[in-house]
């Protein structure tokens, strides 16, 4: 046998998940996931699937729940709808029957699937999670593959633990230099879409390299990998470091004693080795980067906050500009907004609302804005308000609410009326996402606290 | 057929998220497009569109979020297939799993089907699954499908079943796996 060929991080990744290798390329590799993540509005109908097949769940120890997207953040924990509360009554009942566990509202533990994976310390280096949700890339940023799923792949993975899938390509994102002032991991993210085009990640598994992704924190690469998807990456990643484990350590599930000295060891196996290759790469230049926020209605429609909305370069510009109520060449830092929302799998995080609070400290909201804050679970929402973070917001005139997704797809009440423009710190601005009619603009959290106190898009760095 | 000529069309627009809250897998058909709907002239409010089983579109159909409710939707207003450049990787898996065939042709093709969609609405096209063909009156555009996809379709075969039929490699995996990796009892 020769030396080892040389691998990515996704690759080895992949090749310690095989549980067969498809034959002469008919049938894909059969990868083994070892987390399934659950949530009630992508799983009634695969546990109904399994129902009618006479299946159960292969392994419920694998698999862990929560109540995030339509949950309500105010008023006790009804939801606002039938049908709401009809599909976590079903997940209850579901979680029940198989020995799922389950993170229900009002529980400690509950919370945006995305944060709370990470919180537990179920979300490790080396490992394959999936879950039936889009923003599943996430995880990857502690050097896992992780990706989203539909309902019937969801079916699949609780029947069996595995899922058959085909290799990708390799695509690694090199980010160089140190962010300047007022520059954040949303900004790498909505930067990179800007240049990369929404589809410019179909069909590649992403590394995030380079220095200025070693020097982020765990929660700034969590939202870095988070935006994979808004650019078409199946997954994002970045290799484990310290700074991952630091974060790790200590956590619920983390691995104790010898049984972390030996996770350690195999967690400083899975960085890419030094001549490995990657398909493609993209180089961004770190010092080039500024606030980004978007004008259109794809996160690939995005432009520097000193920047101004762009001339119409196709059909597909025009209709956005019809959307949002925009001219081509009005200052971005000139549009006034209605709402801000601070919330997300992206940026609900402790660090998130922390770069909020600083900004918005000893300062009020704009009259004409109305504000919410919502943590993106539990466990955050008692740190902040451990650290005083709810009382700097309440003072500022924002609403203090508890966890869930919210008004990033408002599938609970928590939704913009038509025509109303919001800065929002969450992942799409796609028509309608935020309430049918409304009208999204994507930012970083310090620039969402911005926009609360002036009322209008401003650069953040104007406030610092 | 029906011609969509817009580009990025998302799963915010082709089931918006009102209507996610169902639990069963069916029922979607009168909410597609619910918000383009509401306009008048909205391509598939026009009745020359009513009943077509084929939907074209521009590039990136399908980006945005996992929601399988997006091909039901499609599929439960009567389409079978959808035609464009590129496609959401995850809306394309969701749609081999509902039955509709998600086919990739390049721009220039799709052109084609989507100015002749829009000016002979009864122009009729065939997609050959087996032969891996869009044809139609003068034309027979080649796609590429993964063999594996294709062959569960032509076959209606369960994907679930066929990696049962794995059990005993799953087993042996899991046997390997190291210890420290987190369970939740």
């Amino acid at each position: 046998m020769g030396p080892m060929p040389a691998r990515t991080l996704a690759q080895k990744l992949w090749d310690s998940h095989v549980v067969t290798t498809g034959d002469a390329g008919d049938e894909p590799d059969l990868l083994y996931v070892d987390l399934h993540l659950i949530h009630e509005v992508t799983s009634p109908q695969a546990f109904e699937g399994l129902r009618i097949a006479g299946r159960h769940v292969r392994r419920p120890d694998l698999t862990v729940a929560t109540m995030d997207h339509n949950v309500p953040t105010r008023g006790g924990m009804r939801a606002a709808d039938e049908l709401s509360r009809k599909q976590m009554e079903v997940l209850a009942e579901n979680c029940e029957r198989e020995g799922i566990p389950l993170h229900q509202i009002g529980s400690r533990r509950q919370g945006i699937v995305h944060i709370i994976g990470p919180e537990l310390g179920l979300t490790q280096p080396g490992m394959v999670i999936v879950c039936g949700d889009s923003h599943t890339s996430t995880h990857g940023a502690f050097g896992a593959l992780a990706f989203g799923i539909g309902t019937s792949e969801v079916e699949l993975v609780l029947a069996t633990q595995c899922l058959p899938q085909r290799r990708l390509g390799d695509l690694a994102v090199n980010v160089e230099g140190d962010l300047p002032i007022g520059v954040t991991a949303k900004d790498i993210a909505l930067g990179l879409i800007g240049r990369a085009g929404t589809s410019g990640g179909v069909g590649h598994l992403v590394e995030y390299r380079g220095s200025t992704v070693r020097g982020l924190t765990m929660e700034a690469r969590m939202t870095l990998c988070n935006m994979s998807i808004e650019w078409g990456a199946k997954a994002g990643m970045v290799a484990p470091d310290d700074t991952t484990f630091k974060y790790m350590e200590k956590r619920p599930h983390a691995p104790r004693g010898s049984a972390w000295e030996a996770a350690l060891d195999h967690w400083r196996s899975l960085p890419t080795d030094a001549d490995a290759n990657f398909d493609h790469e993209i180089e961004l230049d770190a010092a080039q980067l500024s606030p980004f926020v978007t004008w259109g209605t794809n996160p690939g429609q995005v432009v520097p906050i000193t920047g101004r909305v762009p001339n119409p370069r196709s059909d597909t510009d025009e209709r956005a500009l019809r959307y949002m109520d925009l001219k081509a060449g009005t200052a971005m830092a000139d549009i006034a907004i209605d709402r801000v929302f601070i919330g997300s799998c992206t940026n609900a995080r402790i660090e998130d609302l922390r770069a909020a609070a600083r900004i918005i400290h000893g300062r009020h909201v704009h009259p004409k804005v109305r504000a919410l804050v919502v943590p993106g679970s539990t466990t955050v929402k008692r740190a902040a308000e451990d650290e005083g973070l709810d009382l700097v917001f309440k003072a500022a005139g924002f609403e203090w609410r508890n966890a869930g997704c919210s008004m990033c797809l408002g599938m609970n009440p928590d939704i913009l009326a038509p025509g109303e423009r919001c800065a929002s710190t969450s992942n799409r601005n796609f028509e309608g996402r935020q309430g049918a009619g409304g009208r999204t603009h994507l930012v970083s959290p310090p620039m969402a606290a911005a926009a609360a106190i002036t009322g209008h898009l401003v650069d953040v760095r104007e406030l610092v | 057929m029906a011609p969509l000529d817009r580009a990025d069309v998302d799963t915010d627009q082709i089931i918006p998220k009102q209507f996610l809250k169902r639990i069963e897998r069916t029922g979607y058909g009168p909410f597609l497009f619910y918000d383009w709907r509401q306009q008048p002239d909205f391509v598939l409010n026009r009745p020359e569109h009513g009943g077509a089983a084929v939907l074209v579109a521009g590039a990136n159909f399908g980006c945005g979020s996992s929601r399988e409710h997006a091909p039901w939707a499609i599929r439960d207003a009567g389409f079978r297939a959808v035609i464009a450049p590129s496609f959401g990787d995850i809306f394309r898996a969701n749609s081999f799993k509902t039955g509709i065939l998600a086919v990739s042709l390049p721009q220039s093709q799709v052109r084609h089907l989507i100015d002749l969609a829009s000016e002979d609405p009864t122009a009729v096209i065939e997609i050959d699954l087996e032969a891996q063909q869009v044809r139609g009156e003068g034309f027979a555009y080649r796609f590429e499908i993964d063999p594996f996809v294709r062959e569960c379709l032509l076959k209606g075969l369960d994907e679930i079943g066929l990696v049962e039929h794995h059990a005993t490699a799953i087993a042996d995996y899991e046997s390997r796996r190291q210890e420290w990796l987190p369970a939740v009892k």
